[in-house]
């Protein structure tokens, strides 16, 4: 069947740019097209949790394209009441999304 | 047997035409994604990158998958401490194991409830739902008004749910945006001491494993 997302091989170079615990955020731009960074968490402040792995690149995949080299996938965590002003909650409730290397940036 | 006959057409409002009482399923002009994906199958077959039969066989596929291989999963990690290590360590090894493909399309992450902890899966992006395990999304997971307040709001989307977490429990939404996705791992219910597998995956049902609900202990005898 069709094999539309394969994971990249370990031939892939490992360097990425963000640990597990550091602080990053998201990089407050616009995309055209499909993007895999939801609106809402653009600008945002968060922390990475954890590495998911490569990935290749859906910017590129959904129009036909290899979308190589692959990039590095990262669950980042951010504090529920950092994103929405008048957020309801406790100040433990979190929020974790994917989010591919070149959306991250270290915070200003 | 006359008053039979008159019974039924005291009874029986006759205004109507002779067309059937249920629609046919396809009545009515076909919608720009319906013409797009028939033209799409009838390229791939007359092209010969996929045949009918292989496209009959991954709508059996997907058929196959539905809340109760879910439920299954969720009881067995309950019932065996080192399925559940394994489980939440490579999702797609375990299930594996458990005999369960999850295909290629996407990886698989297993979310733990605990004391501490109450896990909430949505997709704010589009609707991703991890179907190789739960089958076909409910329809309201796909709703605008679930994907958008589930993130800014799920205190009050649980609780429409009839789920009440304590603010001493950390909400922890997981928007699945990429390449993962998530099921939640809920918590035993009390009051299941000595339960089968099939007497505990009976209170797992689907929302259990969106987050959106808890299992709940019926007795033994009505599991």
């Amino acid at each position: 069947m069709v094999r539309a997302r394969v994971k990249a091989g370990n031939d892939a170079p490992p360097a990425r740019r963000f640990s597990p615990g550091d602080p990053v955020r998201v990089a407050d731009r616009e995309a055209v097209g499909h993007c895999r960074t939801p609106w809402y968490l653009r600008g945002k402040a968060g922390v990475v949790a954890a590495i998911q792995g490569r990935f290749r690149n859906p910017e590129m995949l959904a129009y036909h394209k290899p979308g190589l080299p692959a990039l590095t996938l990262y669950k980042v965590r951010f504090r529920q009441n950092q994103l929405w002003d008048r957020y309801a909650g406790p100040a433990c409730d979190q929020l974790e999304v994917d989010i591919f290397e070149h959306w991250l940036e270290p915070p200003k | 047997m006359h008053d039979h006959h008159d019974h039924d057409h005291d009874d029986h409002d006759h205004d109507h035409g002779h067309a059937p009482p249920q629609k046919d399923h396809d009545a009515g002009p076909m919608g720009a994604y319906e013409v797009l994906e028939e033209a799409v199958r009838s390229l791939l077959i007359d092209k010969g990158v996929l045949t009918a039969q292989e496209i009959a066989a991954q709508v059996d596929v997907m058929d196959s998958r539905s809340p109760a291989l879910g439920a299954k999963v969720v009881a067995r990690a309950w019932t065996d401490a080192a399925f559940k290590k394994r489980l939440l360590a490579d999702t797609r090894a375990a299930l594996a194991d458990f005999g369960i493909d999850i295909g290629t399309l996407a990886e698989f992450r297993m979310v733990e409830n605990t004391a501490r902890v109450h896990n909430v899966i949505v997709c704010t992006l589009c609707s991703c739902y991890p179907k190789m395990l739960l089958g076909i999304p409910p329809a309201w997971y796909k709703s605008l008004a679930y994907r958008s307040r589930t993130v800014a709001d799920p205190r009050g989307v649980l609780a429409e749910f009839g789920v009440e977490i304590p603010n001493d429990v950390e909400v922890r939404v997981h928007d699945s945006t990429a390449d993962l996705r998530y099921i939640v791992l809920p918590m035993r219910p009390k009051g299941t001491k000595g339960w089968s597998e099939e007497q505990l995956a009976a209170t797992v049902t689907r929302d259990c494993m969106i987050g959106t609900a808890l299992p709940r202990a019926r007795s033994p005898a009505a599991a």
